[in-house]
């Protein structure tokens, strides 16, 4: 289980930085939506990712019965994804606006202060 | 009082939500936003004085039992930091009234402001790894919307490449602190300290510490990640231009400091070593950039990362002197820095450009301001007796002190070329004979550009003058920082 989230986690990273370093700002949207949820998984995978039974605790114990994730990461994540959300619709609109006054998804495009 | 400490995270959204609430009337907002920023500058300085007199201040949210609640915790450093943070917010609040033009401030400017300034006394206060995340989005968020509000093509194409590597930084510190909890299982930066130091494979906490390099590095803009601030920085109004100037790199700064002062300090000989080595490089990239540019608020912009050089030096020599160094850097930097936009700005509303070619005469049609652009530019090229010839002063005795002379030879030498690149701007602004054909200036009424420039322009002679305290107060910071127990007994001693 570890191993296969640290193979997709590691597959999103691959992707999202390839992905951030084309030239269409379209793709690059679609990189960082890669990379932020790669780091999503990967603080998923920190709390731990057992699961053998329910995480209830038994009336007079003071443990679960079974070895249950750590909740606080899940917890971390959620927030994550609350924000990620907003700034990734942030950037869509933003590249939206520039590619209506550019005419252009070509990130070399974006010189015109800069000569 | 116990609250203290939470009123500068609470006035901003206050301030924030009125605004929101005084939507349709403009000029209710403009007067929310002073007021906001001068109350939030009154409970900065409440609160250092009382971290001054009385200690680092704890408070955990909820009451929850320390290491697990979120904890908020100022010390001295940071507490500086946030009476800085708030004369900036406060200058740049009057500066906007004059400024800002109607259009942006109809569509949200000063609760965006505010939440700004939320977000980066959030991050100078919290003591909790993940909440400090927390509030780098809050304040990224609001510079994202402040740098593309007004929606014209160089502020887009500006904020595109601002956002899109603000956001990978974004996503390294978000792992990191994710492989960080899932190693040692806590947030909270006190207890990370205490287990970091017994952890038993330094190897990986070396590993991670790269990590927050990298994240850090990107939001502080040093080198090689600094692409991302000369491609921006010139681009939205002066008034933005100038508290993201002053503030936004070094809230980098700061939380390259407080991590790698407090937790990660097993294996200085190799992290610090690599934080040096980048200080070095990046004043020497951030002024030979500044050296080639011809536009007066770009080549701003490229000296804002050769001072970050600067700042990381002392946090890589890592003796107490260099980081005092580093804070006195850091102090006179953010006023001299945001200072000098607000020139620019001036000289903007003048001549409708900065681009040096097109300027010239201010000396004779604006003597005062050129006076204080003066004071400003060789405070920042370090000519004495103003600050930073104090703050370059600290850091390279403590490089000489424990014999670095490579990194002390790279600070002089940016220092003569930071004189250079500033002569280039005052000949070509203000000394050289205005372009012919001479444009009729606008009418404009001066006062409230120029209040907040003369402030910051005495406040930088005070620090010059005021050296010794200052000095003296930056020692005591950087002995609070070197001796972590301090820190952590304070936070973990105030268990309820």
């Amino acid at each position: 289980m570890e191993l296969m989230f640290a193979l997709t986690v590691g597959l999103l990273y691959a992707a999202g930085f390839f992905l951030v370093m084309r030239h269409s700002l379209m793709k690059l949207v679609l990189g960082l939506i890669f990379l932020s949820h790669g780091a999503n998984l990967l603080i998923f995978s920190a709390g731990g990712l057992e699961s053998r039974g329910l995480p209830i605790i038994a009336e007079g114990s003071k443990i679960p019965q079974y070895p249950m994730p750590d909740p606080l990461p899940q917890a971390l994540i959620l927030t994550a994804i609350v924000i990620s959300f907003g700034i990734l619709a942030f950037a869509l609109v933003l590249v939206y606006r520039s590619f209506r006054l550019t005419g252009s998804d070509d990130s070399d495009q974006l010189d015109s202060t800069e000569k | 009082m116990k609250y203290l400490i939470v009123l500068p995270i609470i006035i901003p959204l206050v301030a924030a939500s009125f605004c929101l609430l005084a939507w349709p009337w403009r000029q209710v907002q403009r007067w929310i936003g002073v007021l906001g920023s001068a109350a939030l500058l009154a409970a900065s300085i409440a609160l250092f004085c009382q971290v001054n007199t009385s200690g680092i201040q704890v408070m955990s949210m909820g009451n929850w039992p320390i290491p697990f609640g979120i904890v908020f915790a100022a010390d001295l450093f940071g507490s500086i930091m946030l009476v800085l943070g708030a004369i900036m917010g406060f200058a740049v609040s009057i500066y906007s009234l004059a400024a800002m033009d109607q259009k942006r401030e109809a569509f949200g400017y000063y609760p965006l402001f505010q939440i700004l300034m939320m977000g980066v006394s959030g991050a100078f206060l919290t003591g909790d790894i993940f909440n400090l995340y927390v509030w780098f989005e809050v304040l990224l968020m609001a510079s994202f919307v402040l740098l593309s509000l007004g929606g014209e093509r160089g502020q887009i194409e500006g904020a595109i490449k601002y956002v899109a590597l603000n956001l990978v930084s974004s996503a390294i510190f978000l792992a990191a602190v994710g492989i960080l909890y899932g190693t040692v299982g806590t947030l909270n930066f006190a207890d990370l300290a205490v287990v970091l130091q017994h952890y038993p494979n330094q190897g990986l906490i070396t590993t991670l510490a790269m990590l927050f390099i990298v994240a850090f590095g990107i939001k502080a803009a040093s080198f090689p990640f600094f692409f991302w601030l000369p491609a921006s920085y010139h681009t939205p109004p002066v008034p933005v231009s100038a508290i993201f100037a002053g503030l936004l790199t070094k809230v980098g700064v700061y939380a390259l400091i407080r991590v790698f002062t407090l937790l990660f300090r097993g294996d200085t000989g190799y992290t610090h070593e690599i934080i040096l080595v980048m200080s070095g490089l990046t004043m020497l990239t951030g002024i030979f950039g500044a050296v080639t540019q011809n536009d007066m608020r770009r080549i701003l912009s490229f000296h804002i990362v050769s001072q970050i050089g600067y700042m990381l030096m002392g946090l890589g020599l890592f003796t107490k002197l260099a980081l005092a160094g580093s804070i006195f850097y850091i102090i006179h930097h953010i006023v001299v820095k945001t200072n000098l936009f607000l020139v620019s700005g001036v000289v903007e509303k003048i001549f409708g450009t900065t681009e040096l070619k097109k300027l010239g005469g201010l000396y004779h049609s604006r003597p005062w301001l050129s006076v204080f652009f003066l004071i400003s530019a060789l405070s920042l090229a370090g000519i004495p007796p103003l600050s930073g010839f104090f703050a370059k002063l600290v850091l390279i005795q403590s490089g000489l002190e424990i014999e670095r002379y490579g990194i002390v030879a790279i600070a002089l030498i940016v220092g003569l070329l930071t004189l250079f690149s500033m002569t280039k701007i005052w000949n070509e602004v203000f000394w050289k004979n205005p372009p012919e054909p001479v444009l009729p200036a606008p009418s404009f009424s001066p006062v409230g550009w120029m209040l907040p420039v003369t402030a910051l322009a005495v406040i930088t002679v005070c620090v010059g003058v005021l050296a010794g305290p200052i000095f003296e107060l930056t020692i005591r910071t950087s002995e609070q920082l070197m001796n972590q127990e301090i820190y952590i007994s304070a936070v973990l001693g105030a268990r309820p």
